[in-house]
Order: structure tokens, then sequence, then C-alpha cells
């Protein structure tokens, strides 16, 4: 059963979040061409920023909603994208290397103005919850902005490869990370991705099991996750082959994420059965 | 005894001179064989700083001497910190470096620049930022800097106003670099070819490298690559005693001629520069090298002229290819970059600038207040003396009172000056303000004596 949610971005804090995600995009981009330290920090700041007033404007839809943010596409897509953020800042903190901020940002900036195109009715709520519910939605939707992340990295990797070959560079070429760090990047995420993938996956199976009794094998959305499983091990498999290796496997790799995207909205909103909710 | 309490102030015991000069010569202004007759060596740049200071030329000093540049930066002694214009202080530099190298004073007579305050200042700055240097932005004028600097502060040669000017400038150096393009990128053609190995590899340390040929400009990719730490180099020569004597100096491994396209698997970098004609390298050769590293990048760096390497090559899947235009372009591109960032070092080093000019705005008002009080006194004093027939009556108390009561007078009228100079307005509003009260009270006319110790209490005691 389908009723009418709120207006998503009713409430100021989701306009300040990608107010800030907006202003962190345009600083991480601004230092890719005149690296300044103070811009970095400021752009890693407005992002932290971001992320705050971000997981505030989750938290007062689903006071108001009565509902977590996964039970409709706008809250799972919100999640995601706080994940996606979450999960940069953590790599940027770890690599201190922030000339990859300037993608993901733009990344996220698209994605939560895209937020607005999302359906706005949600589905009947599921028919339990729970923690191991809560931990199965969780750790998809972070497997997700995992491979997010891949897909960003990715496509620098194929600017940066191009720019190398086309020998011609820019100013932002010489602050890129190295293909083989990018590769690299690219490659931990999407592990990261598979293995809270599966964590989540069979979290899903037994949630579902203690619910119906049974597995729900043949829902579309079980078999399109195992695609992105078989298709994630594929590009893991092939990006250290010879042939493959480099340029095609981040090709292969941003692809990918196609079809995470086409789980992600048009089978939960027209294909599955138990996924109707996200 | 002294019959007026002194005032306390923390700056009157020191007049602070904070006038930078500079004198010197560099690429631009001096031929190479000039260049080399004034040039100090580490040893020598210390020795001539410590008796720029035993001859009372110089308060402070340091000597910077690379093969570029000769320079003598310094605050003035007592006998020229009164000298505004700087050219009595410049010219007795000039002497000592004429004197110390025992070279004709002709010789020098064009060759040399002068600078003071701000000027010199800024020419301190555009030194460490790498923008006065023949090869724009280069990043080992910052370290030669810092060396200098270090060795005369380790020998107390140095003050207050050369180490605030020498870490300003290592700072502005650190920042222009960080922060523009104008340090950024490679500017010759063998940093290129191993920058750009940077690109698809990362760090190189670990990373195995072959040299094909013996070139000169392959000398300096290896220097950058043993930089690097590389983990092997591999040296391959048509003569293998080349070969050999290359890899002695590099500490690399000669390999012989014929092992050529066996060895191409196991390197990540390739660099080429035989001199004689033809291919040394083949599509073919490096296809199957690329096959036997499981799709493991090559990059090849062809410094040959004609071409080592076949041009077909390129086409290949993880292969880079850089012939030596692909890289004098490049380095063309990175000049042009460098060149475009100029104003923005400019703006970083304007902002050090004020930054300089602002510590020495709130230095200068302490000094000059002390030279005003100094100014006060002596004219009471001077007053009193030429009234003194008349005061001949005054017992010592009424003496003492009228010391003390024209001692708070002055104190007073100088309350307000000393917190607007001190604090107020703008810091180039704060100079301007300082040298006018200069001029006004005739207190840049010489060092007569006016002084926080002048006064009553000194005549008396």
């Amino acid at each position: 059963m389908l009723e009418p949610v709120l207006e998503p971005m009713s409430n100021h804090m989701a306009l300040w979040s990608l107010a800030l995600y907006a202003a962190s995009f345009v600083c991480y981009a601004r230092i890719l061409y005149a690296p300044q330290v103070w811009l970095g920090r400021l752009a890693s700041l407005l992002l932290a920023a971001g992320l705050a007033a971000h997981y505030f404007a989750l938290l007062d839809r689903s006071r108001a909603t009565h509902m977590v943010p996964y039970d409709d596409l706008y809250g799972s897509m919100s999640l995601f994208a706080w994940l996606l953020a979450v999960t940069y800042l953590a790599l940027e903190m770890i690599h201190r290397q922030r000339s990859v901020g300037a993608f993901v940002t733009f990344l996220l900036v698209v994605w939560i103005a895209l937020l607005d195109l999302a359906p706005r009715v949600i589905s009947a709520p599921p028919p339990a919850h729970g923690a191991l519910f809560a931990l199965h939605v969780a750790l998809d939707a972070w497997a997700y902005a995992a491979f997010g992340l891949s897909f960003v990295l990715s496509l620098v990797y194929l600017v940066q490869d191009r720019m190398l070959r086309s020998r011609r560079q820019g100013a932002a070429f010489w602050r890129f990370p190295a293909l083989d760090v990018l590769d690299r990047m690219a490659r931990s995420s999407v592990y990261l991705g598979l293995l809270l993938l599966a964590f989540g996956v069979v979290s899903g199976f037994i949630w579902q099991h203690r619910l119906t009794g049974s597995f729900g094998l043949g829902d579309p959305k079980v078999i399109v996750t195992l695609v992105i499983v078989a298709v994630y091990m594929a590009y893991l498999r092939l990006s250290r082959s010879a042939g493959w290796r480099g340029a095609r496997a981040a090709g292969m790799c941003a692809l990918n994420f196609a079809i995470v995207l086409f789980s992600y909205t048009f089978v939960n909103l027209y294909l599955t059965r138990f996924h109707d909710y996200f | 005894m002294s019959t007026v309490s002194k005032p306390t102030h923390p700056a009157d015991s020191t007049r602070v001179r904070i006038r930078l000069a500079l004198v010197g010569c560099n690429h631009r202004t001096a031929s190479v064989e000039l260049r080399e007759r004034v040039s100090f060596t580490a040893q020598q740049a210390v020795e001539a700083a410590a008796e720029l200071r035993r001859q009372g030329i110089l308060e402070e000093a340091v000597v910077l001497s690379t093969c570029n540049r000769s320079e003598l930066y310094g605050v003035p002694g007592e006998g020229f910190a009164a000298r505004e214009d700087g050219s009595a202080i410049a010219d007795e530099m000039e002497a000592f470096i004429t004197s110390y190298h025992g070279i004709p004073r002709a010789d020098l007579s064009g060759r040399i620049y002068r600078w003071t305050g701000a000027d010199a200042i800024r020419h301190l700055f555009r030194v460490a930022s790498g923008l006065d240097s023949m090869l724009l932005g280069e990043a080992e004028i910052l370290g030669q800097l810092k060396t200098a600097y270090g060795q005369a502060l380790d020998r107390g040669l140095t003050g207050p106003v050369l180490n605030r000017a020498f870490q300003g400038a290592l700072e502005v150096g650190k920042r222009v670099r960080a922060e523009t393009e104008v340090g950024a990128r490679p500017m010759s053609v063998s940093l290129a070819g191993v920058k750009l190995a940077e690109r698809v590899y990362g760090n190189l340390k670990g990373h195995a490298a072959l040299i094909v040929g013996a070139g000169a400009v392959a000398e300096q990719v290896i220097e950058h690559l043993c930089n690097r730490e590389i983990g092997s180099l591999q040296v391959v020569n048509r003569s293998f005693g080349h070969a050999v004597e290359l890899a002695s100096r590099t500490g690399g491994e000669p390999i012989a001629w014929e092992s050529l396209e066996k060895a191409l698997a196991a390197p990540d970098i390739i660099v080429t520069s035989v001199s004689t004609a033809g291919v040394v390298l083949t599509r073919d050769m490096l296809n199957h090298a690329l096959a036997r590293r499981e799709g493991r990048p090559i990059f090849v760096v062809d410094l040959g002229m004609p071409r080592n390497v076949d041009p077909d090559a390129t086409g290949l899947y993880s292969l880079y290819l850089y012939n030596i235009d692909d890289l004098g372009e490049i380095v063309e591109q990175n000049r042009r970059a460098r060149e475009a960032e100029i104003p923005r070092a400019e703006a970083l080093i304007s902002s050090h600038i004020a930054k300089f000019e602002s510590w020495r705005a709130t230095l200068e008002a302490s000094s000059i207040v002390d030279d005003l009080r100094g100014r006060f006194r002596q004219d009471r004093d001077r007053l009193l003396r030429e009234r003194a027939g008349r005061m001949e009556n005054l017992s010592v108390e009424e003496r003492e009172r009228f010391a003390s009561v024209t001692n708070d007078l002055i104190e007073r009228i100088l309350e307000t000056p000393t917190t607007r100079l001190r604090n107020g307005g703008q810091m180039r509003g704060r100079l301007a303000a300082i040298e006018a009260v200069r001029h006004l009270f005739g207190l840049d006319d010489s060092g007569e004596g006016v002084g926080p110790g002048a006064g009553l209490d000194k005549d008396q005691e």
C-alpha cells in the first residue's frame, strides 16, 4: 500500500547539507588547479559539516515520518549518499589524498539533487523490524556506497590514463593520485563492498527465513544482487590479468556500478516483491 | 644617585635598527666568470659574515652564495643606522666584497644590486620562492638558503631582524611551492620522464629500471631514479665495457646487448638513449615483454635521436611511451604554466612582506617612542641649564619635584602617540606615522645621544 510522504527536502538541514557538499565540491575542485593547504582543509571541513547536517536531516526526517531512512527510495538514497561521504572521508584521512574529493563531492551533489526526482511515496512498512533487518539494510547500503566510491576512483583512473596517453597534461594531472594508487584504492573499495554485501545478504536471508520460512531466492532483487557480486568478482579477477589490467578493468568497474544503480532504483521500484521497501 | 625614577619600558635597553640591507649579484647581473670570483664557500660565507660584524659594518649578517648568486644580507651597524637612503651601508658592503675577494671595484660596477628595507625583503622572499632563479621555481635554492641561514644562526651572527626575515623567507618559499604551480611541474626532460613514471606507479621505490644506451640525459634520468631508491637498475649497451662502466658508477648491473630482449620483461621503466641510427626496441619485442608481465604496465622513455623505440608501439595496451619531443613539449607546457603562476606567487610574497612590515612597525613604534622620550628629556635638560641662574633659590626637594612633574608631563604627552603607533590603524599608516614623527622631531638627523637613556637622570648622575 502506498502512501504520500513528507516533502523530501522539506527540512532546513537537508538543504544545509546540500549547500555544504556543494561548497566542499567547489573547494576540492579548486585545489586541483590551485592547491592551497588551507583550502584543502576547508574542503574537508565543509564535507564533515555537510555530513553532520545530513545526519540531522536523516534523523529529523525519521522522527517526522516515524520510519527509518530505508523505508523509501528517498531515504535510502539519502542514506547511501551519507555512507558514501563517510567512507570517502575516512579514506581521505587514511591516504592523506584530497585529489579525488572533487569527484566524490560532485557525485554527492548530483545524487542529492536527484533525490527530488525519487518517487515521493513509501511502500507499506516491512512486516518486521529489528536489529537483523537494520543490519541487513545498513550493510547493503554501505556496500553500495563502497561500490560508488570504486566507480569514482575508476573514473579518475580513466581520466588520468587518457591524459597520460594524450601527452597533454592539464594542471590537475600532476595533482591526481598515480594510476597504481587509484587502481589499488578502487580494488580496496570493491573488496570492502563485496564483504559488506556478503554479510548484508546473509543477514537478509536469515531475517527472511525467520519471517517467512523461506529464503526468497527467486526474488529479482536477490538475482540482481548475485549478478552484482559476479561482475565485481570478475572485475577483481580481470584487473590482475593481461589484456584487462589497467584502463579496461577501470572501465569495467565503472560500468558495474550501473548495475548497482539499476538494482537500487528500477528493481526496487518495479520488479521485486520482497524489496519494494529499500 | 638618580634624582628621577627612570621610565620602565621593555625596549629601553636597546634601540632597534630594523632596516635590512642587501648587496649582491646574480646570473642576471654578472657573468659566470665574475660570479666565480665573488663566490663564497660555506666556510667563507660564515667567516665573511663574522668579519662584517667585527668591522661594525653590519650588526646581523648572512652571506648566501650559490652557483647563481652571491649576496650579503644584514642589518646596518651603529654608524649606518640613521642614514635613511642606505647608500652608505651599501657602499660599505660592496667595498667589503671587493676587498674580501681582492678584485678591483670597477669590475663590479653595474654588476651589483643594492636593496634596503622592504625592497631587500621582497628580493629575499623572491629568491626563496625560486622566482629569482635561472630555472624558475627550482627547489634547490630553498635548501641553500636554509643552510646559509642555519650556519649564520649557529654562529650567532643573526639577530631578531634577520631571524624574522629568513624564517619568513623559508615559510614563503614553502608556501609558494605548495600552493602554486611555480615549483610543481618538472622543468627538465630527464625529470619530466621520471615524474611521468610516478604518475603511473606512484612511489618508484623498489621498482625496476633498465637503461639502454648511455647518453648524457639518460645519466640524469638514472640520477633521478636513484634518488627515488628504485629497487634494481640494469644497464645495457652495445659496448659491454661502457655498460660496465656506467653500471659501476650508478650502482647498477651491466647486461650483455644480446640479452636485451630477454631482459625487457623485468623492468617497469625503460630508458633508451642509443645514439646509433635505427630502432632498438620493436613493437613485437615490447609486446612479448608485456605478455610475459601479465599486463603489468611498462613505462618507456625514448631519449634517442633518431628514436630508439618503434613509434607503432604507442598503441600497445599497458605501454606508456614518451620520446624526447613528447617530453620537450611537456617541459614547455610546464614552463608556461609556471610563468602563469608568477602573479599568484608574488601575491603570496606580498602578504608575507606585509606580515614582516607589521612586525617591523610594532618594533619601530617601541623604538620611536623611546627616541621621543630621550629627545624631550634632552630638551628639558637643555632648558634647565639655560635657566639655571633663575632657579638657584630652589631647594633639592623642589628640584626633584620639578623633575618628577616634568617626567610625568613627558609620559602624559607620549601616552596617546605610544598607543596609536603601537596599535592603531593599518600597518602602512603606522609606518608612515613613524617616519613622520622621526622627521618632525628631527630624530632621523643623527644618533646624537637621542635614546631612552638620554636626559636629566644621566646628566645628574
